[in-house]
């Protein structure tokens, strides 16, 4: 039965193949490429983020200098900033671009389960970036209602972009959900049907649970988004008052009445909170894995990595309403969410020790991906501690809406989780392209990016206790605050101006690699997962050749006693001898 | 709980090629099957936070409830005489008769329809008697609700006709029994979503 379907499979795959340089490139339906498109479009994306993010600091740090920076652009920089960063970068980029590249190359399949369906994912997600991308252009620009689009003000006049804008990013977001349903459908019966032979559930790397994982928590939120999407566009077309309370707008009564605009919140962030994870999850399992390569030694605590992860999972479903302790809830709904909030930071914090004892009498090699993944844990360390404060009501209600949320989220959710993703695109970089990237410019790329975010969002904290308000375009009568307190968001600007600026180093060496860099050998690092093991580096359609490889052990046999090679492949049967040079050329250093 | 027994191996000490478990190439479920629960689970979710949020509004002064047309029930009539004639059509598949299983496919396809223009119909009466959309939350959520489940009857209709296409052209009945099982499993669990809109939209 299970040699009939793999023949079944290796025949389709065969009259799949592309042809032309469309059907290779542009409609691809091979999981590979679509993991690149999905990419680019992301990173292209981001870099829009960031340079929002940027024009957001020069206001702030150097108040009313730029004329081109007023009140409006200035909270739809921010809206789309958000935006854009959370859902249209990170969530694609690991899943579309991570998910679809690693997943079926670690666990030993061809291709996606539904290859036209991928490629229609991405296509979808394509789309839904062109119409976010086009509110920029249409009479009253993007929205600016924050990137939680709270009701009422979001659709009223007075908002930035309540016309069109608004529209727009509600109509880019229901594309969204839509793609992102058919990549994770693909994702989740991948990962359950098409493993190799010999790759048990508790063989397969972490990267591959946490992205399974993280897609179902996908499929399981989203809808709650597209429920709030598409009921807040019957409010704004068709004049339905699901979320408009009764408002007087200069002067006159509007025709919407009696809507909870707090029930927008409940079901928003019924999905942003397991967005957060949605996120994080990916970027946990992405880091074990780098770490343990870089290491060489195995993941410490396998078995409790993969269930803090399905906890992780399955809590981050119960705590959202810690989202909105200010919006006003019954103390003992404040007590149940801190309570489960607080609880979360178990599993948590037992991947953070696993980390830590990983590397503990490893043989650290401090390569670009490893020095990436050591930032991440001191990053992650110090925006989990602050979470431990806000999870708490009585320290949340003052601090929520100061700086000291943005100096959180940005370190747990945003810095973070780029680490991650830059150590993982140089880790993978020699596989995915054949190429090595330029170390030295790497290095500068780390120490710019990891130093450059502190140097951001530490002060923050800072400013935040202090009580510098967060979402205001200026800051008005701060007399409350020490002139030093003051200059340092001055600093803060310069310094995130000078980290925006040195991605381009990132890019630089991206587009360098490609023409000038040296040819990758098959496997630089030492790896012992499947896709360090392709015959054809970068892998070829199919990626396996002719013969599907088969699994003997787990995916962490690093430093093995006795063994003649630091690491044995996962391809390599029980008792045989495995050494490098059978394989492939010696790795680099 | 196989699951569990899964997840509490000792991946380090055993080696060699071992049975993958229930899932993966041996599995029992072919791979459509696998992401159609998942799909129903999303749609699930969608749905139950629809519900959620219409209880929850429910509970505000100005709902004022919506008829519920007769017309409402010759619908779910059709709905249930579709998913039966389904499911008994890939019944008929494994005694490979071809005509049944067309004819089969041909009616529960039509009544799927009927229940389609029934929805639309309803739609019409209320306008008629003046329950607009916008009137009131409890009219909003009727058409939203109802329109919503309806899109997901006409993707159904879609898959379906590919099937109808495909038997027509002339294809083997073997290689369309699996389509049409999942036809009848969506058939049933949109059934099931109905039947639990329905009655929450006559409880109120």
């Amino acid at each position: 039965m299970a040699h009939a379907a793999i023949a079944d499979t290796d025949h389709e795959q065969h009259l799949h193949d592309p042809q032309t340089f469309i059907t290779k490139y542009i409609y691809s339906q091979d999981h590979k490429v679509i993991a690149i498109q999905y990419g680019i479009v992301a990173i292209g994306v981001g870099l829009v983020a960031l340079v929002l993010s940027g024009m957001m600091r020069l206001q702030l740090g150097f108040p009313n200098s730029f004329e081109f920076i007023d009140p409006n652009s200035y909270y739809q920089f921010i809206t789309m900033h958000g935006m854009i960063m959370v859902i249209y970068l990170l969530t694609a980029l690991f899943l579309g671009g991570f998910g679809n590249y690693l997943i079926p190359l670690m666990i030993g399949a061809r291709d996606m389960v539904f290859p036209f369906l991928n490629m229609l994912s991405f296509w979808f997600y394509f789309l839904s970036v062109l119409v976010l991308m086009s509110s920029f252009f249409v009479t009253g620009g993007p929205t600016g209602a924050g990137w939680t689009l709270y009701p009422p003000a979001t659709i009223l006049p007075g908002t930035p972009g309540s016309d069109m804008g608004i529209i727009l990013m509600l109509v880019s977001l229901t594309i969204f959900i839509i793609a992102f349903t058919m990549g994770g459908l693909n994702y989740v019966t991948t990962v359950l049907q098409a493993r190799a032979r010999g790759m048990t559930l508790m063989r397969m790397p972490l990267t591959v649970w946490s992205i399974f994982t993280a897609t179902i928590l996908g499929l399981l939120a989203f809808p709650a988004l597209l429920v709030s999407a598409i009921m807040m566009m019957f409010d704004k077309l068709l004049g339905s008052s699901f979320f408009m309370p009764a408002v007087v707008s200069a002067g006159e009564n509007l025709a919407y009445d009696g809507g909870s605009p707090i029930l927008f919140q409940h079901l928003f962030w019924f999905f942003g909170h397991p967005e957060v994870y949605i996120v994080a999850l990916p970027a946990f399992g992405l880091v074990s894995d780098v770490l343990a390569t870089h290491a060489r030694k195995s993941i410490f605590g396998y078995r409790t990595m993969v269930w803090a992860i399905i906890a992780i999972g399955g809590m981050s479903f119960i705590v959202w309403a810690h989202h909105m302790y200010v919006s006003g809830m019954n103390p003992y709904f404040g007590f149940f969410f801190a309570t489960t909030t607080l609880m979360i930071a178990i599993p948590t914090a037992i991947k953070v020790y696993n980390w830590v004892l990983t590397l503990w009498k490893g043989d650290i090699h401090l390569t670009v991906p490893m020095l990436f993944c050591i930032a991440f844990i001191f990053t992650f360390i110090n925006g989990g501690l602050t979470g431990l404060f806000l999870g708490n009501v009585t320290v949340d209600v003052p601090l929520s809406d100061t700086y000291f949320v943005v100096a959180h989220f940005h370190m747990v959710m945003g810095v973070s989780p780029v680490l991650v993703l830059y150590a993982s695109i140089y880790h993978w970089f020699p596989k995915i392209t054949g190429k090595m990237y330029h170390d030295g410019l790497a290095k500068v790329h780390f120490w710019f990016t990891f130093l450059g975010a502190y140097a951001i969002y530490f002060p923050m904290h800072y400013l935040g206790i202090e009580g510098l308000p967060r979402r205001y375009f200026a800051m008005g009568d701060t007399d409350f605050m020490s002139d030093t307190a003051m200059a340092l968001n001055a600093q803060i600007t310069i310094a995130a101006l000078i980290v925006g600026v040195a991605q381009l180093l990132f890019i630089a060496n991206v587009i360098w690699s490609l023409r000038y860099g040296k040819k990758a050998p098959s496997n630089p690092w030492g790896s012992t997962s499947l896709e360090w093991q392709t015959p054809q580096t970068p892998p070829a359609h199919g990626n396996w050749g002719d013969k599907l490889p088969e699994v003997h052990r787990w995916a962490y046999d690093y430093s093995v006693p006795g063994a003649d090679e630091d690491f044995v492949p996962q391809t390599v049967p029980e008792g045989e001898e495995f050494s490098e040079g059978q394989a492939e050329p010696a790795r680099t250093a | 709980m196989g699951f569990f027994k899964d997840i509490s191996v000792k991946p380090w000490q055993q080696q060699g090629v071992i049975d993958t478990g229930r899932m993966g190439p041996e599995a029992i479920f072919d791979s459509p099957r696998v992401a159609l629960y998942f799909l129903i689970m999303a749609i699930t979710t969608l749905f139950l936070l629809f519900g959620f949020a219409y209880i929850l509004r429910m509970g505000l002064s100005d709902w004022r409830a919506t008829p519920e047309p007769d017309l409402l029930w010759f619908n779910t009539l059709c709905l249930v005489l579709s998913s039966v004639v389904l499911q008994w059509t890939s019944g008929a598949v494994k005694d490979g008769s071809r005509t049944s299983v067309f004819f089969g496919l041909i009616v529960s396809g039509s009544f799927a329809s009927i229940f389609l223009l029934g929805q639309w119909l309803v739609w019409q009466q209320l306008v008629e008697q003046g329950y607009y959309l916008s009137s009131n939350p409890a009219n909003s959520f009727f058409f939203l609700i109802t329109g919503l489940h309806g899109l997901h009857m006409l993707g159904g209709l879609v898959v379906w006709s590919k099937v109808v296409v495909k038997m027509g052209r002339g294809d083997d009945v073997d290689s369309l029994s699996s389509s049409i099982q999942l036809c009848a499993v969506y058939w049933h669990f949109l059934l099931l979503l109905w039947v639990a809109l329905f009655y929450l939209l006559l409880s109120t």
